[in-house]
């Protein structure tokens, strides 16, 4: 039995990296098995993604703005081009698109300003965007006052529709749906019913049928001297509807905190909003990021179904384009489009949250 | 750490807790039966005794972490009701210790000390960091307050908890089992930090099973058994001459080896 008499010094840990031959091999070719399924699945991707590629991009007609500039054997993408003002403004009038513009870029700034940790102030930009841009933008989008041109809201339409629906439906089913969740768990029996009732309701109905009920059936029940704006009614069934999952993505998380955070906090004298709001939905709310960002991306996907209740949103303007004499035949090109930018904004919140995520851990 | 506070409800002869006949039901199961108990200010008491013997229900029901179907609680003079404006007054002066620490995660060890000093007793920000680091400093911890509660070992999270407990500057200190959850060899910090705390004069109230503990600090041993308590007495009579058979054969299983 020997003693160590000295301490051993912490190394570096042997050097792993292995290069590109090296990386082919550990992770591709380890093995006759993995080496055939490697060159299977390069060969079948090679197979789709090659006359995908010809089509949308090597073949493809860029240029040009009538129908003429298609020469038929790849894409014709002048069909978005010569379109591209309808789908991103709907029927918006022309002189008054800037107002559109200038809302757009507001929310871009604001996002990005939120977005990015180094920037400084972000309580008061934060309350901006809460509060004030929602009225600058309600103002300059529907217009009617300041000498601004009204706009109503059946002349809105394309990407514009689509972000405004899915703005209001993910600013208001989040908090709406927090405090459902609160209400779900409280020990006050009414205020538990009332939830669990609201909740189990609307997420018991299909979406297309809130917008049916919102569109077709509210009208009939209310005097018909009080004009309740049709895109109005579709933002309150969307918000509720999703409101009613978001409680229940929410409750998952407030359930997974351990009783001993609410009674630490108990025992430290903070009253219930304020346990609530510093201690455990902080904690619960990192906790169920991924399923609220799931529940951010369907409601965003699911805004097309406004087009069943009249409403042109960026899907339904494509399709309205596809019927247009003058371009029949390109309905690949739109439905690709379309698919296209959809995929763009659900993958930007996919990646931010998984890097708020990150950001958030704190080792436990 | 001075036990005084000028904010006390009442005068400094009264006693800090005072029990009488309580009751309290788990559904069917009567876990507190005719509970009788005075703490004076300054005392420190040690309740022991063998798992689900109430023990800890007991102190979790002197700041209303569990409600009491029949008594009378008095802490520092204000009868516990249900009303959550008087369990919030009695909750400011009682500060408690978990087993598991209970720390915030997601609050730095500083936050973790400041949050209610700035929620609860709506102190500036920098007062209440002031305090927080003056405890921690007390317990020895000053040089973690900008980690957070994951990075640190179960000792040193549960001296921040007594910390952040220490901010508020209670009046009576409630510690649940403190040393239950750790390491053998990080138990000493936490009794060394709460030994000190005994001596400051705070009026402590701890259920452990640290019994050496018990020898050195309390004035009085409390052994409870199926929700009553059997025993009460010195250290040195409660471990040299335990009255009761029940006390002499738990003391004996604990103590036997």
């Amino acid at each position: 039995m020997a003693t160590r008499t000295e301490m051993i010094e912490a190394r570096r840990p042997p050097d792993m990296r292995r290069g590109v031959v090296g990386w082919l091999r550990a992770n591709l070719f380890n093995g006759p098995f993995n080496s055939v399924a490697s060159l299977l699945t390069i060969v079948l991707l090679a197979m789709v993604l090659w006359p995908l590629a010809k089509w949308a991009l090597i073949d493809a007609d860029w240029l040009g703005s009538t129908r003429e500039a298609c020469t038929g054997e790849g894409a014709c993408w002048v069909f978005i081009s010569a379109r591209f003002e309808t789908i991103i403004y709907g029927f918006y009038p022309d002189a008054a698109r800037w107002r559109v513009d200038l809302v757009l870029t507001m929310m871009a700034l604001l996002i990005a300003w939120l977005a990015i940790p180094r920037l400084p102030a972000k309580r008061w930009v934060g309350l901006f965007a809460l509060v004030g841009f929602p009225i600058v933008a309600y103002f300059l989008l529907l217009g009617g006052h300041f000498g601004l041109e009204a706009v109503p809201t059946r002349e809105w339409g394309g990407l514009m529709l689509t972000l405004t629906v899915a703005t209001v439906g993910i600013v208001g089913s989040l908090p709406i749906g927090v405090v459902l969740a609160l209400g779900r768990r409280s020990k006050m029996p009414l205020v538990r019913s009332l939830c669990v009732v609201f909740i189990e309701f609307w997420r018991g109905v299909p979406l297309i049928t809130v917008l049916f009920m919102a569109s077709v059936m509210l009208p009939l029940f209310v005097p018909t001297e009080v004009e309740f704006d049709k895109l109005l009614r579709a933002l309150i069934g969307i918000m509720f509807f999703w409101s009613a999952y978001m409680a229940e993505v929410v409750r998952g998380g407030l359930q997974a905190i351990p009783s001993g955070q609410e009674e630490a906090a108990k025992a430290l004298g903070l009253g219930y909003w304020r346990r609530m709001g510093l201690i455990v939905l902080p904690q619960a709310l990192k906790l169920v990021i991924p399923g609220i960002v799931n529940t951010f991306i369907a409601l965003f996907k699911d805004t097309s179904l406004v087009l069943i209740i009249g409403l042109f949103d960026l899907l339904a303007i494509i399709r309205a384009g596809l019927t247009d004499s003058n371009w029949l035949g390109f309905a690949t090109e739109g439905y690709v489009f379309a698919a296209l930018m959809f995929w763009i904004f659900c993958f930007s919140m996919s990646r931010y949250s998984q890097y708020i995520e990150r950001r958030l851990h704190t080792g436990h | 750490m001075t036990a005084s506070n000028s904010a006390s409800a009442s005068s400094s002869d009264s006693p800090m807790i005072e029990v009488e006949g309580l009751n309290k039901w788990y559904g069917d199961f009567h876990v507190l039966r005719d509970i009788d108990l005075t703490v004076a200010r300054g005392e420190r008491i040690v309740v022991c005794g063998p798992s689900g013997s109430g023990k800890s229900t007991l102190i979790r029901c002197f700041n209303h972490l569990e409600e009491h179907q029949q008594g009378r609680i008095v802490v520092d003079g204000v009868t516990m009701t249900q009303d959550v404006k008087r369990i919030e007054q009695i909750r400011r002066n009682v500060g408690m210790v978990f087993q598991h620490f209970n720390l915030f995660p997601h609050l730095s060890v500083l936050d973790n000390c400041c949050i209610s000093q700035i929620w609860v007793q709506k102190k500036p920000r920098a007062e209440a960091e002031k305090t927080a680091m003056e405890f921690l400093e007390r317990v020895q911890i000053a040089d973690q307050a900008h980690k957070y509660p994951g990075q640190l070992s179960g000792g040193q999270q549960q001296r921040v908890a007594i910390a952040r407990a220490l901010c508020m500057r209670p009046e009576v200190m409630l510690f649940d089992e403190p040393t239950s959850a750790l390491d053998p060899e990080m138990i000493k910090e936490v009794l060394d930090v709460m030994v000190e705390l005994a001596r400051d004069g705070m009026t402590m109230l701890c259920v452990t099973h640290e019994m050496g503990f018990a020898k050195t600090v309390a004035d009085r041993v409390i052994f409870m058994d199926q929700g009553q308590i059997i025993e009460q007495a010195p250290p040195e009579t409660f471990f040299n001459n335990p009255e009761s058979e029940r006390t002499q054969l738990f003391l004996s299983q604990i103590l036997g080896h």
